[in-house]
């Protein structure tokens, strides 16, 4: 992250630093995504806010200017993957490096249990996991390189089982929990913090559907939460709020034959 | 035919390293398997702006073969050997063959490249853009002295064979020149007859540096290789104390057996060293690789030879006498994570007993010491950017650590201010620590020239490496 002998070529690990200079959040245009980038930028940070819908980053861009912050848009699809390299490779220029990467971009439908749709699946797939993996191991190469940085993943606790009233979207989050899990165990030791974070309803335009949602929080709560555990170091893996952690923990070591019978 | 995908969006980004672990870059990297693959690869390089940076093995120490956000193109897809002449001893070969690929071939006819460096793997396309040197190099000089001939496939798509007769400018700028002409795609060279499989090896402790030098010296008339280890530890009446190997080819006549040998599986590197496999060798050294633990062994490494040696000489096969360094695999994994730095400095000969006891004596007071200095003695050569002088060479591998290395790079600015004011050079397969001002300083008028070929054969700076545009060379 340091460059300890300027002019020269060596590079060497620095301590995870206590606040980010540089930020790029990939799906900031509205929800946790949009909260994370005003708290990244009121924190002191450049952000770079990444999404498809340009109007709402740009209202966004505006509230964090207008509190005297610094923001970049760029308006960019997560599932046209040939484009990150340069999108990344732009925003890095700009800002003059990087040192958080928050993928946010999220995908979800809960359809009727009649309904098989591979459309949806498939757009849960792309969005949820194959973006993610387009974005974050671009940075992990780059962190990887400059041994230090951050990388923050927003997965769900719906990763943690396969359940029957939400299939595409339980699948895709279990595989974006077990790639960031991957990129940790393959960067950790080179002192990038790769951070998964897990949360449970987050009162979102995503949930605003679901009829019961136990523990919700705000998108603000959650950004505050997300960032404590980015701030943090060493890699976590962490749920939003903490107490799912619980009855993850209960969900996980439900038997497979009983599990099938709940309506979850 | 459809549009090839971009290189830009498409290609596998790699995270590579200098061989000194401390200089590493994330770029793109691709792997040609053929000329006409990297003819390709060139252009649409070209056209997308992406800049090139050739690497084979990644040997240098530093980041002349590293490319951040840029293009490495890996040379190891092309490993031929494209012919082998077993009267003349000439060999071609692809830019991806190594050393090890050259002795190899070599051998079983009687043959050991001229020049070698201290271990087998930089390929070829590395050894001509570094214009590499071996223990021999007060005698046979560096690896360019045998090229006969080269093709370079430049920026235009122009694949041109350069030779001493054939545009010599050229060829002259291309040896020693970092890659940053063109892709090399096949290399002639010659090759030195031997009549036996291993060399005869003479240790001699040498007390000081004074008494480096002289050792060096007396022996250059009757040896073929020279090449003195430096306890950098040691200071005031034994500053400079070391141990020089001097060896020499055996011939039929002095040593009949040594015919036998000369077969690759009797070409072999020691399994053990002192009771310990190689392969875990380093993890043993990596206990060993701090001030107190190098002290020590540079302390036995001098006092060995004395106590234990009576007969004066021993043998050893080419392999093991040449590849020191491969006798320990991953032997820079001992410095840890972050690695060391390799610090080179040439010295012209009127200046060089002085500079080098200056920055002996300057890293002891700094308590920045080297856990290992290679001393060797060099000769001029006709390549434009080449580090060959009339003059002396010490090689300094300094631990990096995050606490030393503010620390590590102002001593190293001072040792540059010592090889400059002694009108010495550097040599950028080693460099990571070296800016332009001094670069400039250091190769003058030669530098002007290169640039000015540069412009002529690349002018859109396609070639280019985080070496060269940190030295100021594009």
């Amino acid at each position: 992250m340091s460059a300890p002998a300027a002019g020269t070529a060596i590079r060497t690990k620095s301590p995870h630093p206590s606040k980010f200079e540089r930020a790029i959040v990939v799906g900031a245009s509205s929800g946790m995504g949009a909260e994370l980038a005003k708290q990244l930028a009121a924190e002191g940070a450049h952000v770079a806010l990444v999404g498809r819908r340009e109007s709402e980053l740009e209202a966004v861009a505006a509230t964090i200017r207008a509190a005297g912050g610094r923001a970049i848009v760029a308006k960019h699809d997560v599932t046209a993957y040939e484009d990150v390299p340069r999108v990344y490779e732009a925003l890095t220029k700009e800002m003059g490096g990087l040192d958080l990467l928050v993928y946010c971009s999220g995908a979800q439908y809960n359809p009727d249990e009649s309904v098989y749709d591979f459309a949806q699946d498939r757009e849960m797939i792309e969005v949820n996991v194959i973006g993610a993996i387009a974005w974050t191991q671009l940075a992990a190469a780059h962190f990887e390189a400059q041994r230090g940085g951050t990388i923050v993943g927003i997965s769900s606790i719906a990763g943690e089982r396969g359940r029957r009233t939400m299939p595409g979207y339980t699948t895709s989050k279990a595989a974006m929990s077990t790639w960031m899990e991957a990129l940790r165990n393959r960067i950790a030791r080179y002192g990038v913090n790769v951070v998964t974070i897990k949360p449970g309803f987050v009162d979102t335009a995503k949930t605003a559907h679901l009829e019961k949602k136990p523990m919700v929080i705000s998108p603000a709560k959650a950004a505050e939460l997300i960032l404590k555990a980015a701030h943090r170091g060493g890699s976590p893996s962490v749920f939003v709020p903490g107490q799912w952690q619980l009855v993850a923990l209960i969900i996980r070591h439900i038997p497979s034959f009983l599990f099938r019978k709940l309506n979850l | 035919m459809a549009a090839l995908p971009s290189l830009r969006n498409t290609a596998p980004w790699r995270v590579l390293d200098g061989f000194g672990i401390s200089a590493r870059a994330a770029s793109r990297w691709v792997q040609p398997r053929s000329v006409d693959e990297l003819a390709n690869i060139i252009r649409r390089a070209a056209d997308e702006d992406l800049k090139i940076t050739f690497r084979g093995n990644g040997r240098s120490y530093g980041d002349a073969a590293l490319n951040a956000g840029q293009l490495v193109v890996d040379n190891r897809g092309m490993t031929r050997v494209l012919s082998f002449d077993r009267e003349r001893g000439t060999i071609e070969l692809e830019p991806g063959a190594t050393i090890e690929t050259m002795w190899r071939t070599g051998v079983p006819a009687g043959y050991w490249p001229h020049v070698v460096p201290g271990t087998m793997f930089p390929t070829m396309g590395g050894c001509v853009a570094m214009n590499i040197h071996g223990k021999n190099c007060f005698k046979a000089g560096p690896y360019g002295d045998h090229v006969q001939e080269l093709d370079l496939l430049t920026a235009s798509g122009e694949l041109k064979t350069l030779s001493r007769e054939q545009d010599p400018e050229l060829f002259r700028a291309t040896i020693a020149g970092l890659g940053l002409l063109g892709a090399v795609t096949r290399v002639k060279l010659g090759m030195k007859k031997i009549e036996s499989g291993r060399v005869k090896v003479r240790p001699i402790t040498t007390p000081n540096l004074n008494a480096m030098f002289d050792c060096f010296v007396e022996r250059m008339p009757q040896s073929d290789y020279l090449v003195g280890w430096i306890d950098c530890f040691a200071g005031g009446s034994g500053l400079g104390r070391g141990l020089v190997h001097q060896a020499n080819y055996l011939s039929a006549a002095e040593d009949p057996a040594g015919r036998a040998l000369l077969d690759n599986d009797k070409q072999v590197l020691p399994p053990k060293i002192m009771g310990v496999p190689r392969s875990i060798l380093w993890r043993v050294m990596k206990l060993m690789t701090n001030d107190p633990g190098m002290k020590f062994v540079n302390a036995v490494k001098y006092m060995l030879p004395e106590t234990f040696d009576s007969s004066g000489t021993f043998t050893n096969t080419h392999v093991a006498f040449a590849f020191l360094l491969d006798s320990v695999p991953n032997w820079r994994n001992a410095y840890g994570d972050s690695g060391f730095i390799q610090y080179q400095m040439f010295v012209p000969d009127s200046t060089a007993r002085a500079a080098m006891a200056e920055a002996l004596e300057h890293c002891r007071k700094q308590g920045v010491v080297s856990y290992l200095g290679v001393f060797k003695r060099h000769k001029p050569d006709e390549f434009l950017l080449s580090h060959g002088l009339d003059g002396w060479s010490l090689a300094l591998d300094f631990a990096v650590t995050p606490g030393n290395a503010q620390k590590l790079f102002a001593v190293t600015r001072d040792l540059t201010k010592i090889v400059l004011d002694a009108g010495g050079v550097f040599y950028p397969a080693k460099d990571a620590v070296v800016d332009a001002d001094s670069f400039a300083r250091a190769y003058g008028d030669r530098l002007t020239r290169f640039l000015d070929i540069k412009h002529r054969v690349d002018p859109q700076s396609v070639f280019q490496n985080d070496q060269a545009r940190r030295l100021g060379l594009v």
